[in-house]
């Protein structure tokens, strides 16, 4: 019974609503998002994404509409939804006075899993933090943090994950290794819900674009579909110019190696393919 | 979820004591405005104040301590806010645990770091002589009102915790409540005091919960100040606590 429609759509939302007072944030909000797809949720700042974020989490209720995550109703089945979901806020949710191992054993005990250190050390591995595992997160840099707050809501492997806005604030290098972390989601059978106000990374990430503008959904579709709705001739091709981000990954190195080093040489030959190699590891 | 709750609850205390232990700055900026209070009262107007029979720091000692619960609270409203500030209560809210815990884990942190404030000052006044005769059961007595009085005060922080806007604003609810007991039988007798003040003092929770531990802490029978001193403690908690789970429930799934 609840088992056929969800399987196909795990998230379901229909006739959304939400208002403080005389603000409306959320008029008549309705989209769907199939199973291990990457669905981008693509708005301006106030365009009320993290309203229907919260929504689905459980984290505030609707005026109106229905929402139902992995076939449970978020108003009436709120515990199976929060079993069924893990949330990455707009800003990492890390414990800053706790280690990145100690984060994520937290939330290990939390999901009420055995073997928590077990558990802990695998994630910080994958996510190459093993070296600062023993060190308070107030001393990561803001790519590590949003790796650690990546790698908890992996935790107990939800079937559906939500990222809020998980690379508003990032440097370059660490937007790209969330976008590295996002993907992989995907491909191991995960539903991610993403939502962002960058066009970029709405494009790198996403099956499926919604625009979300002034509390309803204006546009839905895949990249291709999207971009039929334009006339071709208004398309500006600017594919051969490197763009600043790549010329800074060149030049910095993505790996973090001397920077010193890699400019006596970004003359060069080795420079180009340095740049090609970065771009290699964006797609 | 609430078969998790005791589960869940102890996970989330050993985490905030773990910031207690790392930080144990909390401790000592609780602790260092009630024994100033308690050096400039005993060694510099103590000397004119009558207080009976017994040293003036045994006198004064009872409202010290209950000025250094009221300074430790404002820091379970500080965690609270911090909490809820950087999102990571969110998280807590959007996971499969028994949801109260998160709150409760803060309202158990707040007792074990009071605890450990109070023995913090109890120690100092002992060093300034501080004397008790009193026996085992009546510091459990002194012990089981302190504790009755903490537990109001961070149901009453918890309101600013969950509201707050700034982390100052968090803690300045826990200003009118250190000032209380000096307008109580904490540092003078209240009969001392001009009459409007006097009624406010002598029917004030402060002034019956000092009495209370005064006297259990100097072998005095305790009297009906101990069962005022209990109403005020058990009905002030229950008020808390309710104004509280409905700050919670507003913002959570409202």
């Amino acid at each position: 019974m609840t088992t056929t429609a969800p399987l196909a759509e795990p998230i379901r939302v229909r006739g959304l609503q939400k208002s403080y007072k005389d603000l409306h944030v959320l008029r008549g909000v309705d989209f769907g998002v199939a199973r291990g797809s990457v669905f981008a949720l693509l708005g301006s700042n106030g365009a009320g994404k993290t309203t229907v974020v919260k929504i689905l989490s459980t984290l505030l209720k609707a005026d109106a509409g229905t929402a139902t995550v992995n076939g449970f109703d978020v108003a009436t089945r709120g515990a199976e939804v929060r079993e069924s979901i893990s949330l990455t806020g707009q800003f990492a949710a890390v414990d800053e006075i706790l280690t990145g191992r100690e984060n994520l054993v937290l939330v290990a005990q939390l999901r009420h899993l055995k073997h928590p250190g077990t558990i802990a050390a695998d994630l910080l591995e994958r996510f190459s933090l093993t070296e600062a595992a023993g060190r308070k997160v107030s001393t990561y840099s803001g790519g590590m943090r949003r790796r650690l707050d990546i790698a908890m809501s992996l935790i107990g492997s939800p079937p559906v994950i939500f990222l809020d806005e998980p690379t508003t604030g990032l440097d370059p290098e660490g937007r790209i290794e969330v976008w590295r972390a996002v993907r992989e989601l995907a491909q191991h059978g995960t539903t991610v819900l993403l939502t962002t106000q960058y066009l970029d990374e709405a494009e790198h990430l996403a099956d499926r674009i919604a625009i979300l503008h002034h509390g309803r959904i204006i546009v839905t579709g895949t990249l291709a579909e999207l971009k039929r709705l334009l006339p071709p001739a208004k398309v500006e091709y600017v594919e051969k110019q490197p763009s600043l981000e790549e010329v800074f990954l060149a030049i910095v190195g993505s790996e973090g190696k001397d920077a010193n080093a890699d400019l006596d040489r970004s003359a060069g030959l080795d420079g180009s393919t340095r740049l090609n190699g970065s771009t290699a590891t964006d797609d | 979820m609430t078969r998790h709750f005791l589960g869940d609850s102890t996970v989330l205390l050993r985490r905030s004591l773990r910031h207690i232990m790392r930080s144990p700055d909390t401790i000592i900026t609780t602790t260092i405005m009630p024994i100033a209070f308690m050096l400039l009262f005993v060694y510099v107007f103590g000397g004119a104040i009558k207080s009976g029979s017994h040293s003036y720091v045994t006198y004064l000692l009872p409202g010290i301590l209950l000025i250094t619960i009221a300074s430790g609270v404002s820091y379970t409203a500080f965690r609270l806010f911090q909490d809820m500030r950087n999102g990571i209560f969110e998280r807590f809210q959007s996971m499969p645990i028994a949801r109260s815990a998160v709150l409760w884990a803060h309202v158990l942190t707040s007792l074990v770091a009071n605890l450990i404030s109070l023995v913090v000052v109890v120690l100092v006044a002992l060093a300034m002589g501080f004397r008790s005769g009193a026996g085992v059961l009546a510091w459990l007595a002194v012990v089981g009102i302190l504790i009755l009085f903490i537990l109001p005060l961070t149901w009453i922080a918890v309101i600013p915790g969950l509201t707050a806007k700034s982390a100052d604003g968090a803690s300045a609810f826990s200003y009118p409540l250190i000032l209380l007991p000096l307008i109580s039988s904490a540092f003078v007798p209240t009969r001392t005091m001009s009459g409007p003040v006097r009624a406010f003092a002598d029917n004030q929770p402060v002034t019956s919960i000092v009495n209370t531990v005064r006297d259990l802490l100097t072998q005095q029978p305790v009297g009906s100040d101990i069962w005022v001193a209990l109403a005020w403690c058990v009905g002030i908690l229950a008020a808390a606590y309710a104004f509280a789970m409905v700050t919670y429930r507003r913002k959570i799934a409202a």
